[in-house]
């Protein structure tokens, strides 16, 4: 197996000024041939390479406000080292890692290491791991390195993480790796704004529709009234106006205000990757965005999966998938020939794209695809059952034709949680309970409650489901994951813990079963139980749901071989489950991983 | 919206700053804002309506109305502050004042609590209210209060919005107000039981969606016994205005 040579490998040093950093650079550029300073413009101080890597077992890495300027405009981020996004770290599993962090910004600041199994303590959520890192403080992580894979890291204080504050991890294994490629590069997606984040969000809190620029107008009415007649288009239009909801309410913040960013450069420049025909490459996409989804996809090559959150997977190939806030893909690409490629990552929402070039040249480039239609949101996005309707099927008669209205009535307050195992279903195969609202989800703070979830598990997603049969794309699903290796606890889940997503999208509250974290009791899980968390989505967006210290083990299907995630999507109006093995001791963050909902949408879990 | 029509009734005016004062008030509150929001989930925050601030186009005089809302507070409980203000030839014709308590009650809907000053026209009247603001099914918004004044005086407002966008930035807006009393109040020329219906419609360009210049028609009509009144002074029961205006918020 030969590694990849993206970013500065003959530097391996154990901390780095900001001097040598800036030669890094320099030395990152040489190596990879480029004629730096003739050929190539320096926008940015990383150039269009992306980020530096540092590699080693000590890191220095200070946080600091660092000018920036991805539209025109100069803005002052949050950075690591000087960096946007932070560095590329590069870990040996089995190492011992020791990171020195220094907090140089006027507030407090954090760095989690997402998706890192390590002591609850190590894990940088100010107010659950430790206290934060005070201005002027350096705060000492030091853990082994227990795993291997891509993941990357962020802060958890207040709105850093939108500003910049979000860096890659590399892990390589200690064995030899399963998957063999030649080069590898790290592909960070994320979203600028020049907007400061507060901003963003007391927008979002006065006018929840701000960055929204594709609702109704007069004229769809009038198309739909001239191709569907005006009894169809009005009764098609009923469960919206009653539920006072937008179908085109995919992304709260949009292109609007972001520029979309691969690696740190904008698309206007786009990131620049080289390979040489015929080899491997490994491209390791990270979303380290605060609110956006991408799909991703590069025209003329075929992706093969082959980590999903870092961890191994049985590999599969496709030809496009959805990478949720905070997920991580490791896909594999064979370029077969001397062509440039686009990587394209579009928003979930179809307001504006990252993107970069493949490429054996760097002279060479090819045409930036257009984006796909701009998704809208439908029935089942809401959870509403529509198999369900004239058939007077269950318990469901009477919810059947005036949709939400009813959905209001329909509140239960079950208690038999986790009341004997004979009504769980297998590991492996998810949750077959029905489910039941609480009756905390009642009130002016939830605006919606999923009547009749789907799984989410089969489903590429709202915008994507037509992929195949429109351009031949197949899309990556849930359902495709299976993990490379036996699953390690093969027991049955011993209890099952429903917990529905849930807010009010105009007054923009989020909450957990109806209870903002704030005023939440933590979620109580027994050292070394195994358990099924089934997730249900009671709004219409998509939240990527990370749970902190264990893994989330995706019921994708197959028992013997279930993967482990860290960040799972749980689509609009749909459910999803995962088992938890609670074999790490201490309090643990669960939250909403898009950045405006999860001051609210957030539980600790304490595992004791 | 504009409520009143009885400034055609010739009333002795003082000339008082109800004007700027209104607009500095809500100004005021727009300076709580994201300074606050720390990141937590329910920051305090403020926001201040200006819905509309327009010039008539009437028979004798071009009036300058304003009206604003503003609130401060958090998602589910605020104050909120209601402003009407109506110039012409230099003097405040009519000026309404309403300081509310807002609490959330339903996902779309809240129920507002508090006093309402009418400074001008002269003599003033002081009212409590119980009013219910939000969203309706089908987008409509509706603003309805009940008004508990003194001596045995009450009345009833109702208002509703709707939108109806032509592009994501051209906006119509059509708007009805109507307003009912308890009783005669003669000093005020005003009738009891339906007294007067005012009708908009408001086209926008949102330049922003902070702000936006529009222009406009304004229908009003007085009925039963204010239109008896307005008749006995000599005025028109009915008109049409044309307006120009801006909306703003922030």
């Amino acid at each position: 197996m030969k590694n990849s040579l993206q970013g500065p490998r003959l530097l391996d040093l154990p901390s780095m000024s900001r001097r040598r950093f800036v030669t890094g650079i320099a030395a990152s550029g040489a190596l990879l041939g480029f004629g730096l300073g003739s050929t190539l413009s320096l926008a940015s101080p990383q150039g269009r390479t992306g980020p530096t890597t540092l590699r080693g077992r000590q890191f220095e890495l200070n946080i600091g406000y660092q000018p920036v300027n991805f539209t025109g405009r100069s803005r002052m981020a949050t950075a690591v080292n000087g960096s946007v996004p932070a560095p590329i770290l590069r870990w040996r599993e089995g190492e011992r890692v020791t990171l020195k962090v220094k907090n140089n910004l006027a507030e407090d600041s954090s760095i989690h290491w997402h998706g890192l199994i390590l002591p609850a303590d190590m894990d940088g959520v100010p107010g659950i791991s430790f206290a934060g890192i005070k201005p002027g403080e350096t705060f000492e992580y030091q853990f082994d390195v227990n795993q291997s894979g891509t993941y990357w890291y962020h802060s958890h204080s207040g709105f850093q993480e939108p500003t910049g504050l979000y860096g890659a991890i590399i892990i390589d294994p200690k064995e030899p790796d399963p998957v063999s490629y030649d080069r590898d590069y790290v592909v960070m997606l994320s979203d600028w704004s020049d907007e400061k984040p507060d901003a963003i969000f007391a927008k979002l809190k006065k006018m929840s529709d701000y960055y929204n620029f594709r609702e109704r107008t007069v004229s769809d009415v009038w198309r739909d009234i001239k191709d569907k007649g005006v009894a169809q288009t009005w009764n098609e239009r009923s469960m919206w106006n009653q539920m006072r909801m937008s179908e085109t309410d995919i992304s709260d913040v949009t292109g609007y205000t972001y520029t979309y960013l691969m690696n740190g450069v904008t698309p206007d420049e786009g990131w620049l990757g080289l390979f040489k025909r015929g080899e491997k490459v490994r491209l390791r996409f990270i979303n380290g965005s605060s609110m956006t989804l991408f799909d991703v996809r590069i025209p003329g090559l075929k992706m093969t999966v082959v980590a999903a959150d870092g961890q191994n997977i049985e590999p599969v190939t496709i030809d496009e998938f959805r990478i949720g806030v905070a997920e991580t893909y490791d896909v594999v690409v064979e370029p077969s020939d001397d062509s440039a490629y686009t990587v394209f990552a579009q928003s979930i929402d179809r307001t504006g794209y990252a993107r970069g070039t493949l490429t054996p040249d760097i002279a060479l480039t090819t045409d930036v695809p257009s984006m796909d239609v701009a998704p809208t949101l439908g029935h089942r996005d809401m959870g509403m059952d529509q198999s369900m309707r004239g058939m007077g099927a269950m318990d469901h008669s009477q919810h059947q034709t005036s949709g939400m209205e009813t959905i209001d009535r329909k509140i239960m307050a079950h208690t038999n949680h986790g009341a004997d195992k004979e009504t769980l279903g297998k590991a492996g195969f998810g949750s077959t309970r029905e489910i039941t609202h609480v009756a905390s989800e009642e009130g002016p703070h939830v605006g919606m409650r999923a009547e009749s979830p789907r799984s989410g598990l089969n489903d590429p997603g709202i915008g994507l489901r037509d992929h195949m049969p429109k351009y031949g794309r197949k899309v990556l699903t849930y359902a495709d994951l299976k993990n490379l290796y036996p699953t390690s606890d093969p027991r049955e889940p011993e209890r099952e813990i429903e917990l529905h997503l849930t807010g009010n999208m105009s007054r923009y509250m989020w909450s957990m079963n109806g209870i903002k974290f704030s005023d939440a009791d933590p979620l109580h899980l027994q050292y070394g139980e195994r358990v099924r968390i089934t997730l249900v989505n009671d709004t219409m967006m998509s939240h990527p749901m990370h749970l902190h210290g264990m893994w989330s083990e995706l019921e994708t299907g197959d028992p013997k071989y279930i993967p482990r995630k860290h960040t799972v999507i749980v689509q609009p109006g749909s459910k999803i489950s995962y088992l938890v093995t609670a074999d790490a001791m201490g309090p643990w963050a669960y939250h909403c991983h898009l950045v405006y909902h999860m001051t609210g949408m957030f539980r600790e879990v304490r595992v004791s | 919206m504009k409520r009143f029509i009885k400034r055609r009734i010739k009333l002795p005016v003082s000339k008082r700053g109800s004007f700027l004062s209104t607009l500095s008030l809500l100004l005021m509150l727009s300076s709580v804002n994201s300074a606050l929001a720390g990141g937590k989930d329910d920051p305090l925050l403020g926001k201040v309506m200006i819905d509309q601030l327009e010039v008539r186009d009437a028979d004798e005089n071009n009036p300058l109305v304003l009206d604003g809302q503003g609130w401060i507070g958090r998602d589910l409980q605020k104050l909120w502050i209601k402003a009407e203000v109506e110039r012409a030839d230099s003097e405040t014709e009519e000026a309404e004042l309403q300081a509310l308590y807002s609490q959330a009650i339903a996902p779309f809907w809240d129920v507002q609590i508090g006093v309402r000053q009418d400074f001008q026209p002269t003599p003033s009247r002081t009212w409590a209210v119980i009013g219910l603001q939000g969203l309706a099914p089908y987008f409509f918004e509706i603003d309805t209060a009940l008004f508990i004044g003194e001596s045995g005086r009450t009345a009833l407002r109702l208002e509703a919005e709707y939108e109806l966008l032509f592009t994501q930035r051209l906006i119509l807006t059509p708007e009805i107000g109507v307003n009912f009393y308890g009783q005669n109040d003669a000093d005020l020329g005003i009738g009891s039981g339906l007294s007067d219906i005012e009708a908009g419609l408001r086209l926008r360009y949102e330049i922003r969606r902070e702000f936006a210049p529009y222009i406009g028609v304004n229908w009003n009509k007085s009925f039963g016994n204010t239109a008896d009144f307005v008749r006995s002074a000599g005025e028109k029961t009915d008109d049409v205005q044309w307006v120009i205006g801006a909306r703003a918020w922030f």
